[in-house]
Protein backbone atom coordinates (compact mmCIF):
# COMPACT_ATOMS: atom_id res chain seq x y z
CA UNK A 1 0.00 0.00 0.00
CA UNK A 2 2.64 2.82 0.70
CA UNK A 3 4.08 1.56 -2.75
CA UNK A 4 0.63 3.11 -4.31
CA UNK A 5 0.83 6.22 -2.12
CA UNK A 6 4.14 6.88 -3.37
CA UNK A 7 2.62 6.75 -7.47
CA UNK A 8 -0.33 8.26 -7.40
CA UNK A 9 1.94 11.32 -6.33
CA UNK A 10 2.43 12.94 -9.93
CA UNK A 11 -1.31 12.20 -10.31
CA UNK A 12 -2.56 16.05 -9.65
CA UNK A 13 0.36 17.04 -11.70
CA UNK A 14 -0.61 15.38 -14.45
CA UNK A 15 -4.05 16.84 -14.44
CA UNK A 16 -3.32 19.90 -14.36
CA UNK A 17 -0.94 19.79 -17.47
CA UNK A 18 -3.52 17.41 -19.34
CA UNK A 19 -5.82 20.65 -18.94
CA UNK A 20 -5.07 22.46 -22.16
CA UNK A 21 -5.45 19.01 -24.59
CA UNK A 22 -8.43 17.88 -22.61
CA UNK A 23 -10.91 18.90 -20.78
CA UNK A 24 -10.27 19.02 -17.00
CA UNK A 25 -11.56 15.84 -14.83
CA UNK A 26 -14.64 17.66 -13.31
CA UNK A 27 -16.23 19.81 -15.67
CA UNK A 28 -15.95 16.19 -18.04
CA UNK A 29 -17.42 14.58 -15.33
CA UNK A 30 -20.06 17.51 -15.19
CA UNK A 31 -20.70 17.03 -18.52
CA UNK A 32 -21.54 13.61 -18.83
CA UNK A 33 -23.66 13.79 -15.87
CA UNK A 34 -25.98 16.38 -17.99
CA UNK A 35 -25.81 14.05 -21.05
CA UNK A 36 -26.80 11.17 -18.85
CA UNK A 37 -29.89 13.36 -17.81
CA UNK A 38 -30.60 14.10 -20.96
CA UNK A 39 -30.10 10.79 -22.01
CA UNK A 40 -32.31 9.71 -19.39
CA UNK A 41 -35.51 11.87 -20.59
CA UNK A 42 -34.74 10.89 -24.78
CA UNK A 43 -34.10 6.95 -23.44
CA UNK A 44 -37.88 6.24 -24.32
CA UNK A 45 -37.39 6.52 -28.19
CA UNK A 46 -34.78 5.17 -28.42
CA UNK A 47 -35.07 1.96 -26.27
CA UNK A 48 -36.73 -1.36 -27.61
CA UNK A 49 -40.20 -0.97 -26.82
CA UNK A 50 -40.22 -4.76 -25.42
CA UNK A 51 -37.11 -5.28 -23.48
CA UNK A 52 -38.11 -9.11 -22.65
CA UNK A 53 -38.47 -10.01 -26.17
CA UNK A 54 -35.61 -8.05 -27.19
CA UNK A 55 -33.05 -9.96 -24.51
CA UNK A 56 -34.71 -13.38 -24.55
CA UNK A 57 -34.66 -13.15 -28.77
CA UNK A 58 -30.74 -12.50 -28.69
CA UNK A 59 -29.25 -15.76 -29.19
CA UNK A 60 -25.56 -16.01 -30.31
CA UNK A 61 -24.09 -18.96 -31.50
CA UNK A 62 -20.07 -19.22 -29.50
CA UNK A 63 -17.80 -18.10 -31.94
CA UNK A 64 -13.56 -17.55 -32.42
CA UNK B 1 15.86 -4.91 -28.19
CA UNK B 2 12.45 -5.19 -28.42
CA UNK B 3 10.96 -5.36 -32.26
CA UNK B 4 8.81 -3.39 -33.55
CA UNK B 5 4.97 -3.99 -32.59
CA UNK B 6 3.48 -4.60 -36.05
CA UNK B 7 -0.57 -4.80 -34.60
CA UNK B 8 -3.97 -6.37 -35.55
CA UNK B 9 -7.66 -6.75 -34.27
CA UNK B 10 -10.12 -9.29 -35.27
CA UNK B 11 -13.89 -8.54 -34.12
CA UNK B 12 -16.65 -10.87 -34.34
CA UNK B 13 -19.85 -9.02 -34.05
CA UNK B 14 -23.01 -10.09 -32.92
CA UNK B 15 -25.60 -10.70 -35.58
CA UNK B 16 -29.61 -11.01 -35.44
CA UNK B 17 -32.23 -11.17 -37.67
CA UNK B 18 -35.23 -9.57 -37.04
CA UNK B 19 -38.89 -9.65 -38.75
CA UNK B 20 -37.70 -13.24 -40.81
CA UNK B 21 -36.20 -16.82 -39.43
CA UNK B 22 -32.77 -17.21 -40.70
CA UNK B 23 -29.41 -18.59 -39.64
CA UNK B 24 -26.83 -16.75 -38.27
CA UNK B 25 -23.89 -18.38 -41.23
CA UNK B 26 -26.68 -17.11 -43.98
CA UNK B 27 -27.56 -13.60 -42.38
CA UNK B 28 -23.60 -12.96 -41.99
CA UNK B 29 -23.11 -13.84 -45.85
CA UNK B 30 -25.37 -11.53 -46.59
CA UNK B 31 -24.19 -8.98 -44.61
CA UNK B 32 -20.90 -9.12 -45.78
CA UNK B 33 -22.10 -9.37 -49.47
CA UNK B 34 -24.38 -6.73 -49.38
CA UNK B 35 -21.18 -4.28 -48.70
CA UNK B 36 -18.72 -5.95 -51.30
CA UNK B 37 -21.10 -6.25 -54.02
CA UNK B 38 -22.56 -2.35 -53.15
CA UNK B 39 -19.79 -0.89 -51.96
CA UNK B 40 -16.68 -1.93 -53.36
CA UNK B 41 -18.07 -2.36 -56.77
CA UNK B 42 -17.62 1.44 -56.84
CA UNK B 43 -14.71 1.45 -56.35
CA UNK B 44 -13.01 -0.69 -59.11
CA UNK B 45 -13.96 -4.56 -57.59
CA UNK B 46 -14.84 -6.45 -60.97
CA UNK B 47 -17.76 -8.91 -60.05
CA UNK B 48 -18.21 -9.16 -63.73
CA UNK B 49 -19.65 -12.98 -64.06
CA UNK B 50 -19.12 -13.95 -60.73
CA UNK B 51 -21.31 -14.30 -57.58
CA UNK B 52 -20.33 -11.32 -55.83
CA UNK B 53 -19.05 -12.70 -52.21
CA UNK B 54 -18.11 -16.55 -53.07
CA UNK B 55 -16.23 -16.36 -56.01
CA UNK B 56 -12.00 -16.62 -55.79
CA UNK B 57 -11.21 -13.94 -58.07
CA UNK B 58 -10.25 -10.73 -56.10
CA UNK B 59 -11.33 -11.62 -52.46
CA UNK B 60 -10.79 -15.20 -51.44
CA UNK B 61 -7.68 -16.71 -50.09
CA UNK B 62 -6.01 -19.06 -51.12
CA UNK B 63 -5.24 -22.78 -49.29
CA UNK B 64 -4.03 -21.62 -45.85
CA UNK B 65 -7.25 -19.85 -45.93
CA UNK B 66 -9.78 -21.49 -47.73
CA UNK B 67 -12.98 -21.71 -46.01
CA UNK B 68 -14.91 -24.90 -44.85
CA UNK B 69 -15.06 -27.32 -48.25
CA UNK B 70 -18.30 -27.02 -50.12
CA UNK B 71 -19.60 -24.27 -48.42
CA UNK B 72 -20.41 -20.61 -49.35
CA UNK B 73 -18.83 -18.14 -46.93
CA UNK B 74 -17.61 -15.21 -48.07
CA UNK B 75 -13.82 -13.81 -47.13
CA UNK B 76 -13.01 -10.51 -48.98
CA UNK B 77 -10.02 -8.46 -48.44
CA UNK B 78 -10.81 -4.81 -48.74
CA UNK B 79 -8.99 -1.83 -50.13
CA UNK B 80 -8.00 -0.87 -46.93
CA UNK B 81 -6.05 -3.86 -45.95
CA UNK B 82 -8.37 -5.78 -43.64
CA UNK B 83 -10.15 -9.13 -44.29
CA UNK B 84 -13.90 -9.26 -44.10
CA UNK B 85 -15.58 -12.68 -43.63
CA UNK B 86 -18.15 -15.51 -42.14
CA UNK B 87 -16.21 -17.03 -38.73
CA UNK B 88 -18.51 -19.26 -37.38
CA UNK B 89 -21.73 -17.66 -37.24
CA UNK B 90 -20.40 -14.56 -37.06
CA UNK B 91 -19.34 -11.57 -39.26
CA UNK B 92 -15.61 -11.17 -38.39
CA UNK B 93 -13.44 -7.76 -39.86
CA UNK B 94 -9.44 -7.92 -39.42
CA UNK B 95 -8.39 -4.85 -39.05
CA UNK B 96 -5.29 -4.31 -41.82
CA UNK B 97 -1.63 -4.34 -40.14
CA UNK B 98 -1.09 -1.65 -37.69
CA UNK B 99 2.36 0.20 -36.24
CA UNK B 100 0.79 1.93 -33.46
CA UNK B 101 -2.55 1.47 -31.07
CA UNK B 102 -3.64 5.13 -32.77
CA UNK B 103 -3.79 3.53 -36.23
CA UNK B 104 -6.10 0.59 -34.95
CA UNK B 105 -8.52 3.02 -33.03
CA UNK B 106 -8.91 4.30 -36.51
CA UNK B 107 -9.39 1.12 -38.49
CA UNK B 108 -11.31 -0.08 -35.91
CA UNK B 109 -13.71 2.31 -36.24
CA UNK B 110 -13.45 2.42 -39.67
CA UNK B 111 -14.61 -1.46 -39.49
CA UNK B 112 -17.30 -0.53 -36.99
CA UNK B 113 -18.43 1.59 -39.94
CA UNK B 114 -18.07 -0.92 -42.43
CA UNK B 115 -20.44 -3.18 -40.66
CA UNK B 116 -22.72 -0.33 -40.28
CA UNK B 117 -22.73 0.37 -44.32
CA UNK B 118 -23.09 -3.65 -44.65
CA UNK B 119 -26.29 -2.97 -42.27
CA UNK B 120 -27.97 -0.49 -44.25
CA UNK B 121 -27.05 -2.48 -47.75
CA UNK B 122 -28.76 -5.37 -46.65
CA UNK B 123 -31.58 -3.50 -45.34
CA UNK B 124 -31.82 -2.49 -49.13
CA UNK B 125 -31.36 -6.18 -50.24
CA UNK B 126 -33.81 -7.85 -47.72
CA UNK B 127 -37.43 -6.28 -49.39
CA UNK B 128 -39.34 -8.95 -47.23
CA UNK B 129 -39.35 -6.40 -44.43
CA UNK B 130 -36.77 -7.82 -41.93
CA UNK B 131 -33.86 -6.33 -41.11
CA UNK B 132 -30.12 -7.38 -40.09
CA UNK B 133 -28.76 -6.10 -36.94
CA UNK B 134 -25.64 -6.35 -35.84
CA UNK B 135 -23.79 -5.72 -32.08
CA UNK B 136 -20.21 -5.13 -31.71
CA UNK B 137 -19.78 -7.32 -27.91
CA UNK B 138 -18.86 -10.39 -26.41
CA UNK B 139 -22.06 -12.48 -25.16
CA UNK B 140 -25.21 -12.95 -25.89
CA UNK B 141 -25.78 -13.34 -21.92
CA UNK B 142 -27.01 -16.65 -22.10
CA UNK B 143 -23.49 -18.26 -21.95
CA UNK B 144 -22.29 -18.20 -25.36
CA UNK B 145 -19.30 -15.88 -26.48
CA UNK B 146 -18.00 -14.66 -29.46
CA UNK B 147 -14.13 -12.70 -29.37
CA UNK B 148 -12.45 -9.88 -30.39
CA UNK B 149 -9.11 -11.23 -30.89
CA UNK B 150 -5.64 -8.53 -30.37
CA UNK B 151 -2.48 -9.92 -32.48
CA UNK B 152 1.32 -8.37 -31.71
CA UNK B 153 4.37 -9.46 -34.07
CA UNK B 154 6.62 -10.43 -31.21
CA UNK B 155 10.72 -11.44 -31.84
CA UNK B 156 10.95 -15.36 -32.36
CA UNK B 157 13.66 -15.17 -30.30
CA UNK B 158 12.39 -14.11 -27.17
CA UNK B 159 11.20 -17.48 -25.12
CA UNK B 160 7.69 -18.28 -25.56
CA UNK B 161 7.85 -19.18 -21.52
CA UNK B 162 8.88 -15.98 -20.80
CA UNK B 163 5.97 -14.31 -22.62
CA UNK B 164 3.00 -16.51 -20.71
CA UNK B 165 4.32 -15.94 -17.04
CA UNK B 166 5.20 -12.00 -17.24
CA UNK B 167 1.76 -11.14 -19.63
CA UNK B 168 -0.44 -12.69 -17.54
CA UNK B 169 -0.65 -10.37 -15.00
CA UNK B 170 -1.43 -7.62 -17.89
CA UNK B 171 -4.00 -9.14 -18.97
CA UNK B 172 -6.00 -10.37 -15.61
CA UNK B 173 -6.13 -7.04 -14.41
CA UNK B 174 -5.76 -4.38 -17.38
CA UNK B 175 -9.58 -4.71 -17.97
CA UNK B 176 -10.14 -2.50 -14.96
CA UNK B 177 -9.51 0.12 -17.69
CA UNK B 178 -10.34 -1.75 -21.05
CA UNK B 179 -13.70 -4.18 -20.11
CA UNK B 180 -16.32 -3.21 -21.79
CA UNK B 181 -18.89 -3.84 -18.96
CA UNK B 182 -21.88 -6.84 -18.61
CA UNK B 183 -25.05 -6.47 -16.96
CA UNK B 184 -24.99 -10.04 -14.84
CA UNK B 185 -22.83 -13.12 -14.82
CA UNK B 186 -22.49 -15.80 -17.07
CA UNK B 187 -20.40 -17.90 -14.58
CA UNK B 188 -21.72 -21.46 -13.73
CA UNK B 189 -23.58 -21.37 -10.51
CA UNK B 190 -23.41 -17.40 -10.24
CA UNK B 191 -26.62 -15.42 -9.89
CA UNK B 192 -26.86 -12.14 -11.07
CA UNK B 193 -27.66 -11.20 -7.65
CA UNK B 194 -24.51 -12.47 -6.43
CA UNK B 195 -22.91 -10.41 -9.59
CA UNK B 196 -25.33 -7.80 -10.81
CA UNK B 197 -22.64 -5.94 -12.89
CA UNK B 198 -19.20 -6.86 -13.63
CA UNK B 199 -16.16 -5.10 -15.83
CA UNK B 200 -15.61 -7.88 -18.37
CA UNK B 201 -17.78 -9.28 -21.38
CA UNK B 202 -15.00 -11.98 -21.33
CA UNK B 203 -14.05 -12.73 -17.72
CA UNK B 204 -16.49 -15.48 -17.16
CA UNK B 205 -15.68 -17.66 -19.98
CA UNK B 206 -11.57 -17.96 -19.15
CA UNK B 207 -10.63 -21.34 -17.62
CA UNK B 208 -7.09 -22.48 -18.70
CA UNK B 209 -3.82 -20.11 -18.16
CA UNK B 210 -2.88 -21.28 -21.07
CA UNK B 211 -4.09 -23.08 -24.28
CA UNK B 212 -4.21 -23.70 -28.20
CA UNK B 213 -7.93 -23.52 -27.78
CA UNK B 214 -10.85 -20.37 -28.43
CA UNK B 215 -13.92 -21.80 -28.42
CA UNK B 216 -13.89 -24.51 -25.33
CA UNK B 217 -11.07 -24.31 -22.69
CA UNK B 218 -10.34 -21.15 -23.35
CA UNK B 219 -6.87 -20.02 -22.20
CA UNK B 220 -5.79 -16.36 -20.99
CA UNK B 221 -2.97 -16.79 -22.85
CA UNK B 222 -3.29 -18.20 -26.74
CA UNK B 223 -0.68 -19.96 -28.27
CA UNK B 224 -1.50 -20.66 -31.64
CA UNK B 225 1.42 -20.32 -33.53
CA UNK B 226 0.27 -18.74 -37.27
CA UNK B 227 2.66 -15.56 -37.77
CA UNK B 228 1.61 -14.59 -41.61
CA UNK B 229 4.50 -13.41 -41.99
CA UNK B 230 8.77 -14.61 -41.98
CA UNK B 231 8.39 -17.46 -38.90
CA UNK B 232 11.88 -17.92 -38.56
CA UNK B 233 12.04 -14.04 -37.50
CA UNK B 234 8.65 -13.38 -35.69
CA UNK B 235 5.72 -14.95 -33.90
CA UNK B 236 1.93 -13.40 -33.84
CA UNK B 237 0.44 -13.32 -30.17
CA UNK B 238 -2.50 -14.18 -30.81
CA UNK B 239 -4.31 -12.89 -27.59
CA UNK B 240 -8.37 -13.53 -26.94
CA UNK B 241 -8.91 -12.77 -23.55
CA UNK B 242 -10.21 -8.72 -24.45
CA UNK B 243 -13.43 -7.18 -24.89
CA UNK B 244 -14.75 -6.03 -28.08
CA UNK B 245 -14.83 -2.14 -27.03
CA UNK B 246 -16.87 0.97 -27.98
CA UNK B 247 -15.24 3.67 -26.25
CA UNK B 248 -12.28 4.49 -28.52
CA UNK B 249 -9.57 5.39 -25.72
CA UNK B 250 -10.55 1.88 -24.32
CA UNK B 251 -9.15 0.32 -27.39
CA UNK B 252 -6.72 2.74 -27.77
CA UNK B 253 -5.31 2.01 -23.76
CA UNK B 254 -5.91 -1.89 -24.26
CA UNK B 255 -3.45 -2.00 -26.94
CA UNK B 256 -1.37 0.81 -26.33
CA UNK B 257 -0.66 -1.25 -23.05
CA UNK B 258 0.08 -4.36 -24.08
CA UNK B 259 2.63 -3.17 -26.71
CA UNK B 260 4.53 -1.72 -24.69
CA UNK B 261 4.48 -4.13 -21.83
CA UNK B 262 5.58 -7.27 -25.00
CA UNK B 263 8.36 -4.67 -25.63
CA UNK B 264 9.37 -4.66 -21.91
CA UNK B 265 9.00 -8.40 -21.92
CA UNK B 266 11.43 -8.35 -25.26
CA UNK B 267 13.79 -6.86 -23.41
CA UNK B 268 13.63 -8.57 -20.48
CA UNK B 269 12.51 -5.31 -18.26
CA UNK B 270 9.63 -6.66 -16.46
CA UNK B 271 10.30 -9.50 -14.39
CA UNK B 272 8.50 -12.19 -13.13
CA UNK B 273 7.14 -11.20 -9.58
CA UNK B 274 4.03 -10.23 -10.52
CA UNK B 275 3.00 -13.76 -11.62
CA UNK B 276 -0.52 -14.77 -9.96
CA UNK B 277 -1.13 -18.05 -7.98
CA UNK B 278 -4.30 -18.62 -9.60
CA UNK B 279 -4.69 -16.40 -13.11
CA UNK B 280 -7.72 -17.93 -13.88
CA UNK B 281 -10.11 -16.86 -10.56
CA UNK B 282 -8.22 -13.66 -10.56
CA UNK B 283 -9.62 -12.54 -13.86
CA UNK B 284 -12.61 -13.19 -12.78
CA UNK B 285 -12.66 -11.99 -9.27
CA UNK B 286 -11.38 -8.61 -10.33
CA UNK B 287 -14.13 -8.53 -12.98
CA UNK B 288 -16.68 -9.30 -10.67
CA UNK B 289 -15.17 -6.45 -8.04
CA UNK B 290 -16.57 -3.27 -9.78
CA UNK B 291 -15.51 -1.89 -6.29
CA UNK B 292 -11.89 -2.45 -7.41
CA UNK B 293 -11.20 -3.22 -4.02
CA UNK B 294 -11.09 -7.04 -3.68
CA UNK B 295 -7.63 -8.67 -3.56
CA UNK B 296 -6.09 -10.87 -5.50
CA UNK B 297 -2.86 -13.59 -4.55
CA UNK B 298 0.52 -13.42 -5.94
CA UNK B 299 2.33 -16.65 -6.72
CA UNK B 300 5.02 -14.88 -3.90
CA UNK B 301 2.31 -14.88 -1.58
CA UNK B 302 1.69 -10.92 -1.81
CA UNK B 303 -1.72 -10.08 -2.20
CA UNK B 304 -2.71 -6.53 -4.42
CA UNK B 305 -5.82 -5.33 -5.97
CA UNK B 306 -6.30 -4.92 -9.93
CA UNK B 307 -5.60 -1.46 -9.13
CA UNK B 308 -1.99 -2.13 -7.58
CA UNK B 309 -0.74 -4.67 -9.95
CA UNK B 310 -1.11 -1.74 -12.72
CA UNK B 311 0.21 0.29 -10.99
CA UNK B 312 3.48 -1.19 -10.32
CA UNK B 313 3.21 -2.27 -14.10
CA UNK B 314 2.61 1.45 -14.97
CA UNK B 315 5.72 2.27 -12.97
CA UNK B 316 7.82 -0.36 -14.79
CA UNK B 317 6.60 1.25 -18.16
CA UNK B 318 7.99 4.41 -16.95
CA UNK B 319 10.94 3.34 -15.91
CA UNK B 320 11.39 1.12 -19.30
CA UNK B 321 10.78 4.35 -21.37
CA UNK B 322 13.60 6.22 -19.37
CA UNK B 323 15.79 3.26 -20.04
CA UNK B 324 15.05 1.82 -23.61
CA UNK B 325 12.70 4.41 -25.01
CA UNK B 326 9.13 3.74 -26.82
CA UNK B 327 10.22 3.30 -30.53
CA UNK B 328 8.72 -0.33 -30.93
CA UNK B 329 5.23 0.54 -30.18
CA UNK B 330 5.94 4.35 -31.48
CA UNK B 331 7.70 7.20 -29.52
CA UNK B 332 4.42 9.73 -29.96
CA UNK B 333 1.78 7.03 -29.07
CA UNK B 334 3.88 5.41 -26.55
CA UNK B 335 4.25 8.67 -24.03
CA UNK B 336 0.67 9.23 -24.54
CA UNK B 337 -0.34 5.72 -24.01
CA UNK B 338 1.79 6.01 -20.91
CA UNK B 339 0.20 9.46 -19.84
CA UNK B 340 -3.48 8.08 -19.99
CA UNK B 341 -2.54 4.90 -18.42
CA UNK B 342 -1.55 7.01 -15.45
CA UNK B 343 -4.52 9.22 -15.92
CA UNK B 344 -6.98 6.13 -16.11
CA UNK B 345 -5.41 4.33 -12.42
CA UNK B 346 -5.59 7.52 -10.94
CA UNK B 347 -9.52 8.56 -12.13
CA UNK B 348 -10.51 4.79 -11.70
CA UNK B 349 -8.86 5.15 -8.18
CA UNK B 350 -10.25 8.42 -7.04
CA UNK B 351 -13.35 9.19 -8.88
CA UNK B 352 -14.09 6.96 -11.66
CA UNK B 353 -16.83 9.59 -13.10
CA UNK B 354 -13.71 11.33 -14.07
CA UNK B 355 -13.20 8.46 -16.70
CA UNK B 356 -16.19 7.46 -17.41
CA UNK B 357 -15.45 9.25 -21.21
CA UNK B 358 -12.66 7.07 -21.66
CA UNK B 359 -13.72 3.21 -20.37
CA UNK B 360 -16.54 1.04 -21.29
CA UNK B 361 -17.74 -0.48 -18.09
CA UNK B 362 -17.95 2.99 -16.08
CA UNK B 363 -19.89 4.70 -19.05
CA UNK B 364 -22.23 1.70 -18.56
CA UNK B 365 -22.45 1.00 -15.25
CA UNK B 366 -23.32 4.82 -14.60
CA UNK B 367 -25.93 4.25 -17.84
CA UNK B 368 -27.28 1.14 -16.05
CA UNK B 369 -27.50 2.21 -12.63
CA UNK B 370 -29.04 5.76 -13.60
CA UNK B 371 -31.23 4.45 -15.25
CA UNK B 372 -32.31 1.73 -12.26
CA UNK B 373 -32.53 4.32 -9.85
CA UNK B 374 -34.95 6.92 -12.04
CA UNK B 375 -37.18 3.40 -12.92
CA UNK B 376 -37.00 1.69 -9.68
CA UNK B 377 -35.57 -1.17 -11.15
CA UNK B 378 -33.97 -4.04 -9.16
CA UNK B 379 -30.85 -5.67 -10.06
CA UNK B 380 -31.77 -8.65 -12.88
CA UNK B 381 -34.20 -6.60 -14.21
CA UNK B 382 -34.84 -7.63 -18.01
CA UNK B 383 -34.30 -3.94 -18.61
CA UNK B 384 -31.54 -3.25 -17.58
CA UNK B 385 -30.20 -6.25 -19.85
CA UNK B 386 -31.46 -4.67 -22.48
CA UNK B 387 -30.04 -0.99 -21.91
CA UNK B 388 -26.52 -3.51 -21.77
CA UNK B 389 -27.45 -5.10 -25.31
CA UNK B 390 -28.35 -1.86 -26.53
CA UNK B 391 -25.30 -0.25 -25.07
CA UNK B 392 -23.21 -2.20 -28.07
CA UNK B 393 -26.36 -2.19 -30.52
CA UNK B 394 -24.69 -0.62 -34.38
CA UNK B 395 -28.22 0.82 -35.32
CA UNK B 396 -27.49 4.18 -35.33
CA UNK B 397 -31.45 5.55 -34.07
CA UNK B 398 -30.63 2.42 -31.07
CA UNK B 399 -26.77 2.59 -30.56
CA UNK B 400 -26.40 3.81 -26.54
CA UNK B 401 -22.43 4.26 -26.50
CA UNK B 402 -22.95 7.02 -29.43
CA UNK B 403 -25.09 8.66 -26.61
CA UNK B 404 -23.14 8.36 -23.40
CA UNK B 405 -20.15 10.91 -24.45
CA UNK B 406 -17.34 8.96 -24.64
CA UNK B 407 -14.04 10.90 -25.85
CA UNK B 408 -13.76 10.39 -29.88
CA UNK B 409 -9.56 10.06 -30.95
CA UNK B 410 -10.37 9.62 -34.53
CA UNK B 411 -12.74 11.86 -36.14
CA UNK B 412 -15.95 10.77 -38.90
CA UNK B 413 -13.42 12.15 -41.80
CA UNK B 414 -10.55 10.21 -40.67
CA UNK B 415 -12.68 7.00 -40.24
CA UNK B 416 -14.15 7.55 -43.23
CA UNK B 417 -11.10 7.38 -45.40
CA UNK B 418 -10.12 4.55 -43.44
CA UNK B 419 -13.03 2.15 -44.71
CA UNK B 420 -11.10 2.55 -48.14
CA UNK B 421 -7.44 3.28 -47.65
CA UNK B 422 -5.22 0.92 -46.13
CA UNK B 423 -2.60 2.66 -43.19
CA UNK B 424 0.53 3.22 -44.96
CA UNK B 425 2.90 2.39 -42.75
CA UNK B 426 3.47 -0.96 -43.25
CA UNK B 427 2.55 -4.20 -46.00
CA UNK B 428 -1.39 -3.63 -45.42
CA UNK B 429 -0.18 -0.73 -47.94
CA UNK B 430 0.66 -2.65 -50.59
CA UNK B 431 -2.14 -4.88 -50.68
CA UNK B 432 -4.64 -2.45 -50.33
CA UNK B 433 -3.61 0.01 -52.68
CA UNK B 434 -2.77 -3.14 -55.52
CA UNK B 435 -6.71 -4.29 -54.68
CA UNK B 436 -7.25 -0.46 -55.80
CA UNK B 437 -5.37 -0.43 -58.29
CA UNK B 438 -5.97 -4.34 -59.97
CA UNK B 439 -8.45 -5.58 -58.81
CA UNK B 440 -8.68 -7.71 -62.01
CA UNK B 441 -5.59 -9.08 -61.75
CA UNK B 442 -5.33 -10.12 -58.39
CA UNK B 443 -7.12 -13.50 -57.83
CA UNK B 444 -6.10 -14.48 -54.51
CA UNK B 445 -4.51 -12.50 -51.67
CA UNK B 446 -3.38 -13.10 -48.56
CA UNK B 447 -1.76 -11.96 -45.36
CA UNK B 448 1.55 -12.62 -46.27
CA UNK B 449 1.15 -12.70 -50.23
CA UNK B 450 -0.69 -11.37 -53.69
CA UNK B 451 -1.39 -13.38 -56.04
CA UNK B 452 -1.33 -11.96 -59.70
CA UNK B 453 -3.06 -13.21 -62.96
CA UNK B 454 -1.66 -10.76 -65.85
CA UNK B 455 -2.99 -13.17 -68.53
CA UNK B 456 0.15 -15.10 -69.02
CA UNK B 457 1.63 -18.17 -67.29
CA UNK B 458 2.25 -18.89 -64.74
CA UNK B 459 0.70 -17.08 -61.81
CA UNK B 460 2.47 -15.00 -59.89
CA UNK B 461 2.68 -14.75 -56.34
CA UNK B 462 4.16 -11.67 -54.76
CA UNK B 463 5.46 -12.31 -50.99
CA UNK B 464 5.15 -9.85 -48.43
CA UNK B 465 6.91 -11.63 -45.28
CA UNK B 466 7.66 -8.73 -43.73
CA UNK B 467 5.35 -6.50 -42.22
CA UNK B 468 6.84 -3.78 -42.30
CA UNK B 469 7.62 -3.86 -45.94
CA UNK B 470 5.55 -2.48 -48.74
CA UNK B 471 4.86 0.66 -46.90
CA UNK B 472 3.57 4.49 -48.35
CA UNK B 473 7.98 5.01 -48.37
CA UNK B 474 8.82 1.94 -50.20
CA UNK B 475 6.57 1.50 -52.83
CA UNK B 476 4.45 4.09 -53.34
CA UNK B 477 6.61 6.23 -56.06
CA UNK B 478 6.69 2.48 -57.86
CA UNK B 479 3.14 2.02 -57.51
CA UNK B 480 2.44 5.24 -58.94
CA UNK B 481 4.67 5.04 -61.54
CA UNK B 482 3.41 1.54 -62.98
CA UNK B 483 0.77 1.47 -65.47
CA UNK B 484 -0.23 -1.97 -65.35
CA UNK B 485 0.22 -4.97 -63.12
CA UNK B 486 2.45 -6.70 -65.54
CA UNK B 487 5.00 -3.91 -65.40
CA UNK B 488 4.77 -3.88 -61.72
CA UNK B 489 5.56 -7.54 -61.72
CA UNK B 490 8.67 -6.67 -63.82
CA UNK B 491 9.68 -3.95 -62.14
CA UNK B 492 9.29 -5.97 -58.57
CA UNK B 493 11.23 -9.15 -60.57
CA UNK B 494 9.43 -11.76 -59.27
Amino acid sequence: MAERTQKQKPVPARTEETVTETPAASPQGDKLKAELDDLLDEIDDVLETNAEDFVKSYVQKGGE
Amino acid sequence: MAIAKVLGIETEYGIQVRGAESNPVAASSVLINAYVSGVLRRIGWDYEDEHPGTDARGFSYPESFAPEAGSQLVNAVLTNGARYYVDHAHPEISTPECVDAREIVRWDRAAEEIVRASMHAARRLLNDGSEIVTYKNNSDGKGNSYGCHENYLVDRATPFGRIVSQITPHFVSRQVFCGAGKVGCEFPNTTSTMVPYQLSQRADFFEEEVGLETTLKRPIVNTRDEPHCDATKYRRLHVIVGDANMAQVSTYLKVGTTAIVLAMIEDDALGNDLALANPVSAIRQISHDPTLTRTITLREGKRMTALELQWAILERAQKYERSHGLEPVGEAVGLDVLSRWETVLAGLENDRTTVAHWVDWVAKERLVNAFAERHDLRPGDTKLKALDLQYHDLRAERCLADRVGLEVMIGDDDVRTAMTEPPTTTRAYFRGKCLQKWPSEIVAANWDSLVFDVGRDPLRRVPMMEPLRGTADHVAKLLDECTSAAELLARLGS
